[in-house]
C-alpha cells in the first residue's frame, strides 16, 4: 500500500488531527511501515470464515428500561474547559456573512 | 514488608500491626522511591482516614475481606471525585463523576485505595515511555523500563509501595510488566470483570486485572471484582467460582499441558528464557504431568491482527476527546473545527496519534474489508484453534516475554516495540485468561516470567496450578 500525502491529509481530517510538515513525513513513514507489517494477514486464507465481532457467547443481556439519574447537570459540566450554568461552551458555530 | 494479605491479616488479628501503620509504611516507601515515578497522585490523607475506619471495624469484627489490603489503581480507572487522566494531557484536570465497578467492589470489602499509578498514555505502549508524566523506572535497574502499559502498577508492587495494584491488559499490559519486574500479573477472561468506569482503549480486548506477589491474593482480589454488573452488558453473567477453595489442591500428575513450539523456537527469544522454559516443562513432566507440543502456526499473525483491531477500536473510543466536554482545550483554537483539531493534536501524544491514524485508515471507506474485516476473520481462526487445543489440554504455557526488560530508548522503531507483545496478545485475541509468574532469573540480573493460559472462565484451575508452580519453581 502506497501512502500518499493526500491520504494523510484525508485521514487526519477524519480523525480531527493536524500534522505539521516534519510530523507529517514521520506519520507517513510510520503508516507505510505498519501497513506493510499488517499486510502479512493476506497470506492467510480466510474464505468462508465469519468475522469475529463478539468475544463472548452471552447475547442480549437485557434490563428493564427504567430512567436512572447517575450524575447531575452540574457534575456533567464541572470538568468542561468552558461552560456556563447550563451548557458546554464552544466558539460560534454559525458565522455572520 | 508484607508480601501477602494472609500475613497482614494474621498480624492484624494479633494486633501486631494496624491498617494505619501499614499505610504509614507504604507512604514512607512511596516517598523514598519517588524517583521511580510510579504514582502520579498519592491520596495520603484519605488513605490514613480510611485506615482508621478499617482499624475500628477490625476491633468489632465487622471488617470486610480486604481489610488490610492497601491498593493502588492504574490511572485509567475512575474513582468518584478523584482525578483520572489516562496519563494524557487531554484529560488534564478531569475528575471522575462515578466509581468503576472494580474499584467499588474493593472499597466495599474495606480495601484502602492509596493513589493512582502512572502508565502509557491511554494504555498504549510496552515500556511506559509514552506517559504525559514521564518514564517509570524499573526498581531493580533504573536504566531499564518496567514494561507497559501498566508500568506504574507493576513497579508499585515490585518496590513495595502498596500490597497490590489494579491495572488493565489489552495486549499484555499486565503480564509483560509483571515479567520485567519479577512479580505476578494476571489478565482474567474477557468479560469476567466489569469495565464500567474504565477509560477504554480497545473495548473487545480490554480487561482489568491485578499485580501482586502472591497467587492467593490474585485469587481473592479477582473473586471480589468478578461477576455480572448491570452497568456493563459485555460483562459475563456466569457465576464466579470460588478461586481460593482449591488453590492449594493442585494434582499436577493429572494435568495435560501444551506448549507451542513456535513460541519456543521463535528467533527473537532469549536463549536463557528458552532454556528456563524448557527446564520447567521437564520438571512438570517429572512430576507426572502430561506435557506435549501442540502445533500452532499463527504466531506471526497475532501482532498484526491485534494492531488492526485495537487501533480501529481506539480510533472510535478516543473520538470523544473533543475539547468540549472534559479536560484540556487548546488555547489556540479559533472555531469549532479547530477546537477539535488543535485540542486533539496538542492533547494526545505521538503513539496515541499514530494508533488513531492507523485505526482511522483500517476503518475508512475502501479499506474496511481488506483490513478490518480480514483481521476479524483471523481473530476467529485463532480463537477456534485455541478452543480446539483446550479440548485436549488444561493449560497452554509459553514465555511471557521474548527478552528481559530493555533500556530506555532502545526500541525506537514502533514495530520492534509492538513485537515485544508477541507472546501476550494471544490471550487477548482469544479472550482467554493468562497469568505471568516470576519463575525466571537471567544472568543479566533481571527477572522474566513464565506464562500460563487456560480456557475461558477457568480461573479456578489456572490459579491453583499457578500457586503450585510458585511453590515449586520460584526463582527467588
Amino acid at each position: 500500500m502506497k501512502v500518499t500525502d493526500e491520504m494523510i491529509d484525508r485521514l487526519s481530517h477524519l480523525a480531527r488531527l493536524e500534522f505539521k510538515n516534519e510530523e507529517k513525513a514521520e506519520i507517513k513513514n510510520d503508516l507505510t511501515n505498519v501497513l506493510s507489517f499488517i499486510e502479512k494477514l493476506n497470506e492467510l486464507n480466510t474464505d468462508g470464515i465469519e468475522p469475529l465481532v463478539y468475544v463472548n457467547e452471552d447475547v442480549n443481556v437485557l434490563r428493564k428500561d427504567v430512567r436512572e439519574q447517575i450524575i447531575t447537570k452540574q457534575e456533567a459540566l464541572k470538568s468542561a474547559p468552558q461552560h456556563d450554568s447550563d451548557y458546554f461552551k464552544t466558539p460560534k458555530v454559525l458565522q455572520k456573512k | 514488608m508484607y508480601h501477602s494479605l494472609a500475613a497482614i491479616q494474621a498480624d492484624l488479628k494479633l494486633a501486631n500491626t494496624s491498617c494505619e501503620a501499614l499505610v504509614k509504611n507504604y507512604l514512607a516507601n512511596i516517598d523514598n522511591k519517588k524517583h521511580l515515578n510510579a504514582f502520579v497522585e498519592v491520596w495520603a490523607d484519605e488513605a490514613l482516614q480510611a485506615a482508621k475506619i478499617v482499624d475500628a471495624k477490625i476491633k468489632i469484627n465487622t471488617a470486610g475481606k480486604l481489610a488490610g489490603a492497601v491498593i493502588g489503581i492504574k490511572d485509567v480507572l475512575c474513582y468518584r471525585n478523584h482525578k483520572v487522566t489516562s496519563a494524557s494531557k487531554i484529560l488534564e484536570g478531569f475528575e471522575s463523576l462515578y466509581t468503576a465497578t472494580s474499584v467499588q467492589r474493593l472499597l466495599d470489602e474495606d480495601a484502602i485505595i492509596i493513589g493512582r499509578l502512572n502508565c502509557d498514555e491511554f494504555a498504549m505502549g510496552s515500556s511506559n515511555e509514552n506517559s504525559f508524566y514521564g518514564n517509570v523506572l524499573n526498581d531493580l535497574d533504573n536504566t531499564k523500563v518496567p514494561g507497559g502499559s501498566s508500568g506504574g502498577s507493576a513497579v508499585a508492587v515490585q518496590a513495595d509501595l502498596c500490597l497490590a495494584t489494579l491495572a488493565t491488559d489489552t495486549g499484555g499490559s499486565i503480564r509483560q510488566p509483571a515479567s520485567f519486574c519479577g512479580i505476578v500479573g494476571v489478565k482474567p477472561t474477557y468479560g469476567r470483570i466489569s469495565r464500567y468506569g474504565l477509560i477504554a482503549y480497545a473495548s473487545s480486548f480490554d480487561q482489568i486485572g491485578v499485580f501482586t506477589k502472591s497467587v492467593a491474593d490474585v485469587g481473592l482480589i479477582l473473586q471480589i471484582m468478578s461477576g455480572a454488573d448491570k452497568n456493563d452488558s459485555t460483562c459475563s453473567q456466569k457465576q464466579v467460582e470460588n478461586y481460593l477453595e482449591n488453590i492449594s489442591n493442585c494434582d499436577v500428575s493429572k494435568l495435560k499441558i501444551a506448549y507451542l513450539p513456535s513460541t519456543i523456537e521463535s528467533a527473537g527469544l532469549d536463549t536463557e528464557i528458552k532454556n528456563r522454559t524448557l527446564e520447567i516443562l521437564e520438571q512438570l513432566k517429572a512430576q507426572g504431568a502430561t506435557v506435549e507440543s501442540a502445533a500452532f502456526d499463527k504466531l506471526d499473525y497475532l501482532v498484526p491482527t491485534y494492531y488492526v483491531l485495537t487501533t480501529a477500536e481506539a480510533s472510535s473510543n478516543l473520538a470523544r476527546f473533543d475539547g468540549v466536554r472534559y479536560g484540556f482545550r487548546s488555547p489556540n483554537a479559533t472555531d469549532l473545527e479547530s477546537v477539535y483539531k488543535k485540542t486533539r493534536s496538542e492533547g494526545f501524544g505521538k503513539e496515541v496519534k499514530r494508533r488513531i491514524m492507523l485505526g482511522t485508515f483500517v476503518l475508512s471507506e475502501g479499506f474496511y474489508d481488506a483490513y478490518y474485516t480480514k483481521a476479524q476473520k483471523v481473530r476467529r481462526v485463532v480463537t477456534n484453534e485455541m478452543n480446539t487445543l483446550f479440548e485436549n489440554y488444561d493449560f497452554i504455557v509459553c514465555p511471557t516475554t521474548p527478552t528481559t526488560a530493555f533500556g530506555f530508548g532502545d526500541k525506537k522503531d514502533p514495530i520492534a516495540m509492538y513485537l515485544n507483545d508477541i507472546y501476550t496478545v494471544l490471550a487477548n485475541i482469544a479472550g482467554i485468561p493468562g497469568i505471568s509468574l516470576p519463575l525466571g532469573k537471567h544472568s543479566n540480573g533481571m527477572p522474566f516470567g513464565f506464562q500460563i493460559m487456560s480456557k475461558k472462565f477457568s480461573e479456578e484451575q489456572l490459579f491453583s496450578f499457578s500457586n503450585w508452580c510458585m511453590n515449586n519453581f520460584s526463582s527467588n
